[in-house]
């Protein structure tokens, strides 16, 4: 390494899937070639980084060392950026991020509302290190948690620590990881096991996904903490298969820790042997339950059994396991460096340390973001995601994906932690939390997590099985119009029976994003039925599409967009909608900067 | 009941066709890899699925007396996971994100014009043959809702009425 060459300033240029989606290699490429042409590839180096997590923005360009931040960079900009910042060292405005309330340009990352309030334990390395590369992910510190437990801790030291810091499992559960380990450590069967559960399936999660692109080695290094604490000496990592980037960088990293003898046989020659190795899904949600997933790393249909006993008595091939999530495993190395108490000062009584939530939906700064417990709601959706765009009125935000709730607006200064959630009817879940504005119909987004699990079923108990189908049924009479008094009382009492009496976690929740619309938009069911007409105009059956004249300001905007010609239209009139042509599929309201269609 | 089986049987038939018997060779160093315990029995199926991109009941048949696994707990999985298939899939994969920041955001729109235009729900395959549609929960790339994949490309930030175009440019 004493030969690399001296780089006066690094462009770090984020490679998390929702960046090479929006073309972030092709960046890459365009800046290689015009560094190149200009002769400068060995002043200015590039690094391709795990995901950055403002993924609305990307791709994202950061220049260090002075942390200029660049958004929304297309190829064509790259010789701009080379030309102006790279040589005469002046920051180029036009692609700085746009501040709405500020209403003016930032250059620096740091001052940027969405960096500037999280704290980062978990994405600690985000944007800073090559995913790839496991010499930086020990530059920051890492594996010297790993080395700190094996050289100076026995494992009941390291279990002590881990439940000093009060560190709860992020998978949802909340269950607290220290006790889960040693509750593990007292079973004298091996071999045993530890798992790392990456099957993120809520929809509108994706932290995971993140930590295992973005910093493989830390969620390796949690693994082999765990291992040592409890006794294991194998351990899997159970990835689904929607994201083989993971997968790949998962692997990539295993391999180096191999060769640089921090997996294998007798580790730091401490005489601990510990090895990983991937277990991919293949696409079911109900996997991502303790006891599914450990079937199916058998080769098994991925179907949750009866506890007890408990996974940590006999779970992958009857032996202890002990199974965490991504999250979880990736907060093990600053706490033991730091120990647990530092851990423990983070957050509130009962829940320690930070969360990473995937902020989505109608939310203008999309991305993910990690704060410490007891962040309120609206600093997370208002500080940090800048608000809801278009001048949308905020009107729910759904936490915990198909098993948790909505917490309406009124609530939004909720404490998130994991009791306060589950106080208010909703759930900490993996963390994804979706932003919802007055265009979302909740029956309708009651109906669509209903559909989910009752697609995701596994079909093992009748409960869930059945009674979500009747739900599901019920909930489209009712956004088809065909709701009846009553129907909102039955939805309650199914739902009750269908939490209470499901065998799996997620059979007990399954019902749950219904229970707690129908608790904060009783009146939107009400609606439906009564009054056959949904409040958001979502739901085709309940609506008619007409302008407003004296809103309308006859841009024609509405015209130009619609799919079906259904809209009439000439220059200085007033719109008009042809109801036997239109197919209510919104785009004209979507369009409308005026609201003048209702 | 009746016609239920009879129309099972005849996809089963269907497929048969489709894999000649010396094709099913291919399938030998796959189960020489994997050999020796039922816990890789779905990568070894993933690998059989990248190389005919479906499992028909042949494959299926083969798998179970190399890996020595009964073939009912073949099937048995086979159609448990949704990424597993045993039809014949499109030219081109499309997976349109269903996921709740995508729907937020107006994949349903998508997936109407796609049911509208193109002629194909969820899980069927257009009769030319050009494109297999599937609703997928959430491609973890809620960044940029709402997603589509076609094939290996992530398209994201879609508005819906240029969902025909994009889907247009693949042949």
């Amino acid at each position: 390494m004493c030969a690399s060459p001296y780089y006066r300033l690094q462009i770090m240029m984020c490679a998390g899937t929702g960046c090479i989606a929006s073309g972030s290699l092709d960046v890459r490429q365009a800046f290689e070639r015009e560094l190149t042409k200009r002769n400068l590839q060995n002043e200015v180096q590039i690094v391709m980084t795990g995901c950055n997590g403002f993924c609305a923005m990307g791709p994202l360009v950061v220049v260090y060392p002075d942390g200029v931040f660049y958004n929304q960079v297309k190829p064509e900009h790259v010789p701009l950026i080379v030309e102006e910042h790279i040589l005469k060292g002046r920051v180029l405005e036009k692609l700085l991020f746009k501040d709405e309330k500020a209403k003016g340009r930032v250059p620096l990352m740091k001052d940027i509302g969405f960096f500037g309030l999280q704290r980062l334990i978990v994405l600690r390395n985000r944007g800073l290190i090559d995913a790839e590369n496991i010499d930086e992910y020990i530059a920051r510190d890492g594996y010297a948690g790993l080395a700190k437990a094996l050289t100076e801790m026995t494992p009941e030291q390291v279990i002590e620590e881990v439940k000093t810091s009060g560190l709860r499992g992020r998978g949802g559960g909340g269950f607290p990881t220290g006790l889960k380990w040693e509750e593990c450590r007292r079973y004298d069967n091996f071999p045993k096991y530890t798992i790392c559960n990456g099957d993120e399936g809520d929809p509108g999660a994706f932290m995971d996904r993140s930590v295992m692109e973005g910093d493989p080695h830390s969620v390796l290094e949690g693994m082999a903490i765990s291992g040592y604490g409890i006794g294991a000496e194998q351990g899997y990592i159970y990835v689904r298969a929607e994201y083989p980037l993971a997968i790949q960088r998962l692997q990539k990293a295993i391999e180096d820790a191999r060769s640089y003898g921090l997996l294998g046989r007798n580790i730091l020659g401490k005489g601990f042997d510990f090895d990983i190795a991937i277990a991919p899904g293949a696409g079911a949600f109900v996997c991502g339950e303790s006891t599914a997933l450990m079937y199916s790393i058998e080769g098994r249909r991925g179907m949750p059994r009866i506890k007890p006993p408990r996974s940590a008595e006999a779970g992958l091939w009857n032996q202890p396991t002990n199974l965490n999530n991504v999250e979880t495993f990736a907060n093990l190395n600053p706490i033991i460096l730091n120990g647990g108490e530092w851990f423990a000062s983070i957050g509130t009584e009962n829940s320690k340390g930070t969360k990473v939530f995937a902020l989505t939906g109608a939310v203008t700064n999309v991305g993910l973001v990690e704060v410490p417990m007891g962040t309120t709601l609206s600093s997370l959706i208002f500080d940090i995601g800048g608000g809801i765009p278009k001048k949308r009125k905020f009107k729910a935000a759904q936490i915990g994906g198909p098993s948790g709730g909505c917490i309406p607006l009124g609530m939004e200064d909720v404490e998130i932690d994991y009791e306060s959630l589950q106080g208010v009817g909703a759930m900490m879940g993996s963390g994804g939390v979706v932003v919802m504005d007055e265009m979302t119909c909740m029956v309708d987004t009651a109906r669509f997590f209903t559909n989910f699990s009752v697609d995701e079923s596994c079909g093992k108990c009748t409960p869930c099985r059945e009674g979500l189908k009747v739900m599901f049924d019920k909930l489209t009479d009712i956004v088809e119009g065909r709701g009846q008094e009553g129907d909102v009382e039955f939805l309650i009492e199914l739902g009750h029976h269908i939490n209470n009496t499901s065998h799996c976690g997620l059979g007990k929740s399954a019902a749950n994003p219904v229970l707690s619309t129908i608790r904060y938009f009783r009146d939107e069911y009400d609606a439906h039925i009564r009054d056959k007409h949904c409040p958001a105009l979502v739901c085709p059956d309940l609506i008619d599409f007409e302008v407003i004249e004296e809103k309308c300001k006859m841009c024609g905007m509405c015209f130009k967009n619609c799919p079906s010609n259904a809209i009439v239209w000439e220059k200085k009139k007033v719109a008009w909608i042809d109801k036997s042509k239109c197919t209510r599929c919104r785009t004209c309201i979507m369009n409308c900067k005026f609201g003048a269609i209702r | 009941m009746q016609e239920r089986d009879a129309l099972l049987k005849k996809k089963v038939q269907d497929s048969v066709e489709q894999i000649p018997r010396d094709k099913l060779e291919l399938l030998d160093p796959i189960i020489e890899k994997y050999q020796g315990s039922t816990s890789y029995l779905i990568p070894a199926l993933k690998e059989a699925q990248e190389m005919f991109g479906y499992l028909p009941m042949e494959v299926q048949r083969k798998l179970s007396k190399g890996l020595n696994i009964p073939a009912p707990h073949i099937y048995g999985v086979v159609t448990f996971y949704s990424f597993f298939t045993i039809t014949p899939r499109g030219r081109h994969t499309i997976r349109l994100c269903l996921g709740t920041a995508c729907y937020v955001k107006g994949a349903k729109e998508m997936l109407e014009i796609i049911v509208r235009e193109i002629g194909i729900n969820v899980g069927e395959t257009s009769k030319d043959g050009r494109f297999t549609l599937e609703a997928v929960r959430c491609l973890g790339a809620c960044g940029l809702a709402p997603v589509m994949m076609i094939g290996e490309d992530t398209h994201g930030n879609i508005i819906p009425s240029a969902t025909l175009g994009i889907i247009e440019g693949y042949q």
